[in-house]
């Protein structure tokens, strides 16, 4: 599935909650369903600062796909990299690098978009696609 | 009489929605809100005196200067300094102590020693690091333990003919703890030290009296205090500011000025480099003026109540353990609920309009102390009520549901 697609995919089961306690409540049931990261993976280079919770990010490319693998301290932050795994894990990189994030306002997380909020959201996407722009030069 | 509700009605923002919520505001000891007297004075200044002060002959100048000048006395009254010039108008708490700190840049040599507490907020600690690395002084700590407070025997031992400045916050904003200085201040000064005390946390909630306290510096913020940001004020004893040297240059400081030497001018004029925040300073006058006018004995004993039984009704969840559990404390509980992030709680309250600040407080210290991320903190002002604590408990009780 493409990146659009899967944004599409997501975006209608977050159409399907009535309020934000059902949209939070899944997220944090996604956050808890996140496969873990190999522990290796959870060093200090590998955290995204700028998150008020911890978070570490691991990137590995395997058939000219990146895979992500991820993890958080804290549960709904986790939630958001769930959605973020599931929109760019196993895509091309110049995919991800075209990629727009405007799905995340339409789930009615857009409070989590903005680049003063100590969650990170922002740094995640940026260190995703940077991982992208390293493995797409690597690529050529 | 203290009456909340009657205060409440001082206060427009108490009365706004978040999040399609009654907003509950326990995030005080970050910034209280400012009541409708202060931004009266906001909007009166701004509509009827604005202009520079101390250099014009029209009018408005020497209408805004009185105000200004008013001000400073209102303050000197506050905190009962002996002379109006004592008090020096800054940006805040941090511009106060950077100002102090670079004073005694030229005071310190290899050698000296400074100690702090292991209570102090951020900006009580890199500034006086980067003093240290500066003159080769050394920088010292009083430990604390798991109540946290300050281990005083410890403090005792650190002291010696080296230590030349002692810099303690009146409260910690992380943990609430009310710290012993008269103690620490007559201890210090016994081996010649000066003492510095960090007021940010302690000017909301009690009316200090640095004669009293014979404290050398005394710092805090107006927005602390009912007050808009942007503007504190650095309490010197006379001859300590005498001593320092000049901070900022600039217009407003000096006396005489050619291109072969500058003199300076008198306090407290020498630390007031360019055009103040004037409209602040005024306000931060008026905030005083109307916390006085409820009563610092009333705001206190009304806080101590509401700290009593948010703290009774908090402890009432199971897996909630609070930090900082001195007798001595204000109103602010830190806390965090077992195997929860404070993150997530803090999120979670946040969409039941519930503003409560969570992190580490600029305190990673006292975190790395306590071996945990952050905490929630929920700082109460006079102006909060059980009923707002209630809305609390029932709000982590929710988080609690939501993210086990």
């Amino acid at each position: 599935m493409s990146i659009e697609d899967i944004q599409n995919e997501i975006i209608d089961e977050f159409a399907m909650f009535e309020d934000w306690e059902e949209r939070y409540q899944y997220m944090i049931d996604l956050g808890k369903d996140l496969p873990l990261i190999n522990d290796q993976y959870k060093t200090e280079s590998n955290i995204i600062k700028g998150c008020q919770s911890k978070v570490w990010v691991h990137a590995e490319l395997n058939d000219d796909k990146i895979e992500f693998t991820a993890d958080s301290d804290a549960i709904i932050t986790k939630g958001i990299i769930a959605i973020l795994i599931r929109t760019f894990s196993n895509q091309h990189p110049q995919d991800i690098i075209d990629a727009n994030t405007d799905f995340i306002d339409k789930i009615g997380l857009k409070e989590h978009l903005s680049p003063t909020r100590a969650n990170g959201l922002v740094s995640m996407v940026k260190q995703l696609k940077m991982y992208a722009i390293a493995y797409q030069t690597q690529i050529k | 009489m203290f009456n909340v509700e009657d205060i409440r009605k001082d206060f427009p923002i108490l009365s706004r929605k978040v999040n399609g919520k009654p907003l509950v505001y326990f995030d005080n000891a970050a910034t209280s809100q400012t009541p409708q007297q202060v931004i009266d004075v906001i909007v009166d200044y701004y509509s009827n005196y604005n202009a520079n002060i101390h250099r014009g002959v029209h009018t408005l100048s020497q209408e805004a200067t009185d105000l200004y000048e008013q001000a400073r006395h209102k303050i000197q009254a506050h905190f009962n300094a002996k002379f109006a010039h004592e008090i020096i108008f800054t940006s805040g708490t941090t511009h106060s102590i950077n100002l102090v700190a670079n004073g005694f840049s030229s005071l310190l040599k290899k050698g000296d020693e400074i100690i702090v507490s292991a209570l102090e907020h951020h900006s009580n600690i890199v500034p006086w690091q980067m003093l240290c690395e500066r003159t080769g002084a050394s920088l010292k700590v009083i430990p604390m333990n798991d109540e946290g407070e300050l281990v005083i025997s410890e403090f005792d031992a650190l002291l010696s003919k080296n230590t030349k400045l002692v810099f303690v916050n009146h409260i910690s904003n992380a943990l609430g703890t009310i710290n012993p200085i008269e103690n620490i201040i007559e201890k210090a000064h016994q081996v010649g030290a000066a003492v510095l005390i960090d007021g940010a946390q302690s000017a909301p909630h009690i009316k200090p009296d640095v004669q009293a306290l014979n404290v050398d510096f005394y710092v805090t913020s107006a927005h602390k205090t009912c007050g808009p940001t942007g503007v504190g004020m650095l309490y010197g004893k006379e001859e300590w500011l005498n001593k320092l040297p000049p901070y900022q240059g600039g217009g407003e400081m000096i006396a005489e000025v050619t291109f072969r030497k500058t003199t300076y001018a008198a306090l407290p004029h020498k630390f007031e480099a360019g055009t103040p925040n004037i409209c602040g300073g005024i306000a931060f006058g008026a905030a005083l003026d109307y916390m006085n006018s409820v009563g610092f004995t009333a705001i206190a004993n009304y806080e101590h109540e509401l700290l009593e039984y948010a703290t009774k009704k908090l402890l009432e969840i199971e897996g909630l353990k609070i930090y900082g559990t001195s007798k001595q404390k204000t109103s602010v509980i830190s806390f965090n609920l077992e195997g929860i992030h404070p993150y997530d709680v803090g999120t979670i309250l946040d969409k039941l309009g519930i503003a409560v600040r969570t992190g580490h407080h600029c305190a990673q210290p006292i975190m790395d102390f306590y071996k945990i991320p952050g905490t929630v903190r929920a700082s109460f002002a006079f102006y909060n009520t059980k009923a707002e604590i209630d809305t609390l408990v029932e709000g982590v009780k929710k988080a609690k549901m939501m993210l086990s």
